[in-house]
């Protein structure tokens, strides 16, 4: 407890980043939920794919950490413009394989639940043997930087180097914290502006609403899905570079662990509410960390479901509520 | 590259026939499994297999061991017109269940004499008591639980230190050499990682100021990284593989955590320098093998094969083939004449001189204590056990 | 929200079955003119497929047989899959509720063979199946009290809580032996009767193998086919039970409950308990297996319960058909079933996998055996379609 209560600002910190994390992967999880009532269980490789091209784009320009600030800013900027188009395309492309023709036949939601699964097996166990692709086609000598050990973890070289800002007690909060914190609040905000006041946004609160009753009033409910899925994407592609900024590596596999958090987090925060992901990320992460510090680390996933279920128990829709549905002013 | 090879092959080959000449005179008086044995030199559809997780969450550390037995068998075959090996695959994917079945096919194949695997302890578990009815002898060239040796499974053999060799030269290369005051110890709860963390805590005693326990997978380290700062530990021992050690030490060093970090042979791989890039500078990694300026030749052999350095434990299954192939060359191409010849096998190989002992634990064992430097993993020092 | 996870999906798949009655295939032939067939004839026929089913690992059959793991192996697999399917049905086929943490009882019901059988305490294996069973339906009682109250999805998340807490919980005690597991579980006790000879075959010649036999009833180490026949003989008992339940005043309680919950609770059906019911019983038949598991095993680890294995078993029962117990019997052969067979791809088969459940999803979303219920509210609603259609044009 005293120890807890030692390293309370590291520990708040630390957390509030993973959660940022979290909280921004869970939006695309609320906003297919809040829409379709699905579980968009292949989000977590719409991540994965994201964090990819972001790799990918240091290795093809051949980053350096330690370089000149601005070109780092640039750099960084390329990735997350790669990392967002990827995520964004493979969401569609999901939309387009995994979603669609279900959705036109309305087939129950769990067929569509194990339609996501067949299709999150096969976009992970691709980029796992991406080495077996490459060899196929016969182009390793040219992609082999960008291969690497396709098992493994591939190292992301962050060309921003970290560097303490200030400190806190006797923490020092670093550029890449404050980045992070800050880049997932604003994508948040930008995404609950987009939401409540464009035109898109109107059409997905209307189908989430009644999806029959949107249809007749107009709204193109094929549009407003593509649209929800796009959405949901880019916020993954931004998601993953801020992951690769903080933790430095991706593997073929490191979305299943992260979207089972990520939808933990959106439910926690309430289902189908857009500023509801991102509370329940920082929630689920603080509560992991503030958990691992308490019982030991081999305890913090399991503090974290035993919150969630807490939390269910006393309000059943999660702390904020269903939110995307309702009627809102 | 291809050069080398050509040129490498024969040599190998030579170096091969001496060895096996050795074999012969020392195997003269065997004679009991002689009624199936074939004539030396020569062999006719025989197979030894690879046990372990090619896909899977374990499959990075299962292609690095069917690499090393991969290219074993192809240097033997490459070598040996007249006895041709092939190298059946047994994927468990690291899982207990599949292992079983996998485990029974393989004593039911009656070509596979040999079985370089079970990759890690739980299927070990599984596929142990099967292999040991079925009489087909197996090396391990990565499970480490020491109680796997204790089940009277006299197919049993392992090719490198266990937990329990390993973690004594850990804790004394912590004590002796770097005289840390204080230690941190972290274990990735699995099998391999909490044996070693556990037997070291053990050894060090009093110096240990603080544990915590991560689970494989995991890629947010902070909690544990607030631990060691709050310890003030000067020294950081890690038991696991290689893919968390990579992450660990790299959050540790972003977190200004600059604490020496200790692990075992499960990092020693590239995959770790990796994934940890510069942090990884000054790392200390203990393991149960000879430098490898002696294995030159297998390394250029290993890159040009696979296109990538050997990796953790590729080496360690390309010695256990190799007991495999050369029984095979002298004749035994039967179970249990093959047995017979692993048990009393007497030669060097690459990663160290092998000699099982009656529970199947390689016989002398020598730890090495590497050193990260420039992006490269170097040979440090022999450690002593006191 | 009310519940949105009704499995076998009242307004399902219109077009496909549309589809096929352009097509002018009954489906229904093949039933009824089984159905036709002298009373005695059915009873034999019925009698040769029990039999066949448990020959098959003795038979070994080519092209159904696995090239490249045991098949007696992969038929326990198999069996013990159809087992958790089974009651995985009853929670969310039959009563509608989505638990993506289903291995939890799985795992419950090995691990407690395991820590009574052979690590705490050494019990005899007749007194460990009953216990394992009971100790699992009280965990699901357990954890259905308090979460059964929270609706639809949301049940989903918790469940899977829950199978990763059971499997953390064990990973992390000491009493539960951590990651190294459990070794020297109790296999069935074993009876000495006869053998039998195996078949082998060279392309598609079958010879009797003299050499090769299973000893009945012996539960050994390397032959299988023995714990294959106890799970299949666990699986008929189940499908009894399973019949009576479903036909049951209880079976229409959950019907009731799952198609409208709100419904079922004003006609005086009480909800909660029936949703526990259907529950506990889920639990007890995973835990069953799982006990099974453990005793065939003979070494168990927390590496045998990833999360992964409750989305395989949910893929089991989506795919084969949630609600018809034919269906996911079927279900549960084709995901335990395929990956070893087709063990061929090497590396690529999860992949393959991956892309033959998207497949089997989108071209067979109401399931390989759809219950006769969506049948039934198939050809309703198509009569409606076409009652409007002919207004409208009126």
């Amino acid at each position: 407890m005293s120890f807890l209560l030692n390293n309370i600002v590291e520990l708040t910190v630390t957390g509030l980043v993973l959660g940022a994390v979290y909280g921004l992967v869970a939006l695309g999880y609320t906003l297919v939920y809040g829409v379709l009532q699905l579980i968009n269980f292949a989000h977590s490789e719409v991540w994965m794919y994201g964090s990819f091209a972001a790799v990918w784009v240091t290795v093809a320009l051949g980053v350096a950490p330690g370089g000149p600030v601005l070109t780092a800013i640039g750099v960084l900027l390329l990735a997350l413009l790669a990392a967002m188009t990827v995520s964004g395309g493979i969401a569609l492309l999901l939309e387009r394989v995994a979603y669609r023709r279900l959705l036109r036949l309305e087939a129950p939601k769990l067929v569509a639940l194990i339609s996501a699964i067949g299709a999150s097996f096969f976009l992970a166990e691709l980029m796992g043997l991406r080495d077996r692709v490459v060899d196929f086609f016969g182009l390793r000598d040219a992609l082999d930087p960008f291969v690497r050990s396709a098992r493994d973890n591939t190292r992301f070289l962050n060309p921003l180097e970290t560097q303490g800002l200030f400190s806190i007690g006797r923490y020092t909060v670093s550029n890449v914290d404050v980045i992070i914190i800050v880049g997932a609040i604003l994508m948040m905000v930008g995404l609950d502006q987009f939401i409540r006041r464009t035109r898109t946004g109107r059409g997905i609160r209307a189908v989430a609403q009644d999806s029959e009753a949107a249809a007749l009033m107009g709204v193109n409910r094929d549009r407003v899905i593509r649209a929800t899925f796009l959405v949901g994407g880019v916020m993954a592609g931004a998601a993953a570079l801020l992951y690769l900024m903080r933790f430095g590596v991706t593997r073929w596999d490191a979305g299943f662990l992260l979207g089972v958090k990520a939808f933990t987090a959106a439910v926690l925060g309430g289902i189908g509410n857009v500023r509801g992901a991102l509370l329940g990320g920082f929630v689920l992460g603080l509560a992991e960390n503030y958990g691992s510090a308490l019982v030991g680390s081999q305890w913090r996933d399991v503090v974290a479901f035993l919150l969630l279920v807490v939390i269910l128990l006393f309000r059943p829709t999660g702390l904020l509520g269903e939110s995307l549905g309702r009627a809102r002013a | 590259m291809r050069f080398l090879v050509k040129t490498g092959a024969p040599l190998l080959a030579a170096a091969l026939a001496l060895t096996a000449c050795g074999g012969t005179t020392g195997g003269e008086d065997e004679g009991s499994g002689g009624g199936a044995a074939a004539e030396a030199g020569t062999c006719e559809d025989v197979a030894i297999g690879f046990f372990g997780a090619l896909t899977g969450a374990a499959a990075n550390l299962g292609i690095n061991i069917r690499n090393g037995v991969q290219l074993a068998v192809d240097q033997h075959n490459e070598a040996n017109a007249d006895c041709q090996v092939t190298l059946e695959e047994y994927d468990s994917a690291g899982d207990p269940n599949q292992a079983t079945g996998l485990a029974t096919q393989a004593i039911g194949d009656d070509t596979v004499l040999g079985v370089v695997g079970p990759a890690f302890s739980g299927e070990s578990n599984s596929a142990g008591p099967i292999f040991a009815e079925g009489g087909l002898p197996t090396i391990t060239a990565s499970a480490t639980n020491p109680a796997l040796a204790e089940n009277d499974w006299d197919t049993f053999h392992r090719i490198l230190g266990n937990d329990a060799s390993q973690g004594p030269a850990a804790s004394s290369y912590i004590s002796e050499v770097l005289q840390s005051a204080s230690v941190f110890v972290v274990d990735d709860a699995s099998e391999y990682g909490a044996g070693l963390a556990e037997i070291v805590a053990q050894d060090l005693g009093d110096v240990v100021v603080g544990t915590d326990t991560i689970q494989t997978g995991q890629t947010d380290f902070s909690a544990t990284i607030t631990a060691i700062r709050d310890s003030g530990a000067e020294a950081v021992f890690f038991g696991g593989y290689y893919a968390e050690a990579g992450l660990l030490v790299q959050q540790m060093r972003g977190a200004g955590v600059q604490a020496t970090f200790v692990v075992a042979d499960g990092v020693k791989d590239p995959g770790f320098i990796e994934a940890a890039g510069d942090a990884a500078e000054g790392t200390i990694i203990t393991c149960p093998c000879l430098p490898p300026e002696e294995q030159q030749e297998f390394f250029t052999a290993f890159e040009d094969a696979f296109g990538t350095a050997p990796a953790t434990y590729s080496a360690e299954a390309y010695d256990a083939a190799n007991v495999f192939l050369e029984g095979i060359l002298e004749g035994n191409t039967d179970r249990e004449s093959l047995l017979t010849w692993v048990n009393e096998y007497e030669g060097d190989g690459i990663t160290k001189p092998i000699k099982f002992d009656e529970t199947g634990e390689v016989a002398d064992i020598s730890v090495w204590a590497y050193k990260v430097e420039g992006g490269e993993i170097v040979a440090d020092q022999e450690v002593e056990v006191g | 929200m009310t519940d949105k996870t009704t499995p076998a999906g009242a307004t399902a798949a219109r077009k496909p079955a549309a589809a096929q009655k352009r097509r002018g295939w009954d489906r229904g032939a093949l039933g009824r003119r089984l159905g036709a067939l002298p009373t005695p004839v059915k009873v034999l026929l019925m009698a040769l497929l029990v039999l066949l089913l448990y020959a098959l690992p003795l038979l070994d059959l080519p092209i159904l047989s696995t090239p490249d793991t045991d098949f007696g192996a992969v038929l326990f697999t198999v069996a013990s899959y159809v087992l958790v399917a089974l009651g995985l049905n009853v929670v969310l086929g039959y009563a509608g509720l989505l638990d993506l943490g289903y291995v939890g009882f799985y795992a419950v019901g090995a691990y407690t063979v395991a820590v009574l059988g052979s690590f705490q305490a050494q019990l005899s294996w007749w007194m460990l199946i009953p216990l394992a069973v009971i100790i699992t339906t009280i965990s699901g009682v357990l954890l259905g009290a308090p979460t059964l109250r929270v609706r639809g999805d949301y049940l989903a998340i918790v469940t899977l809580g829950f199978g990763e807490i059971i499997r953390l919980t064990a990973l992390n005690s000491a009493w539960l032996g951590e990651a190294r597991g459990i070794t020297k579980i109790p296999r069935p006790p074993s009876l000495e009767l006869f053998e039998i000879p195996n078949l082998s075959w060279d392309g598609f010649t079958a010879f009797v193998d003299l050499d090769n036999t299973t000893k009945f009833l012996v539960f050994g180490v390397a032959d299988q086919a023995p714990y294959y026949w106890l799970a299949l003989t666990l699986i008929f008992l189940v499908l009894g039970a399973d019949r009576m339940l479903r036909l049951s005043r209880i079976g229409r309680a959950w019907e009731a409950t799952r198609e409208d919950e709100d419904a079922a609770e004003l006609m005086g059906v009480p909800t909660f308990r029936f949703k526990l019911l259907a529950f506990a019983t889920g639990a007890f038949i995973g835990g069953l297996s799982g006990a099974l598991f453990a005793s065939r095993q003979g070494f168990i680890n927390p590496i045998s319960f990833p999360l992964l294995l409750s989305i395989l078993f949910l893929a089991a029962v989506v795919v084969g058909g949630a609600g018809n117990r034919w269906g996911v019997i079927l279900g549960a052969a084709v995901v335990a079933y395929l990956p070893e067979r087709f063990r061929g791809f090497e590396e690529w088969r999860l992949l393959v996998f991956g892309l033959a459940l998207l497949l089997l999803a989108n071209f067979r979303p109401q399931g390989l055996l759809p219950p006769r219920r969506t049948r039934r509210v198939q050809a309703v609603e198509e009569e409606l379609d076409a009652l409007e259609e002919g207004t409208a044009r009126a």
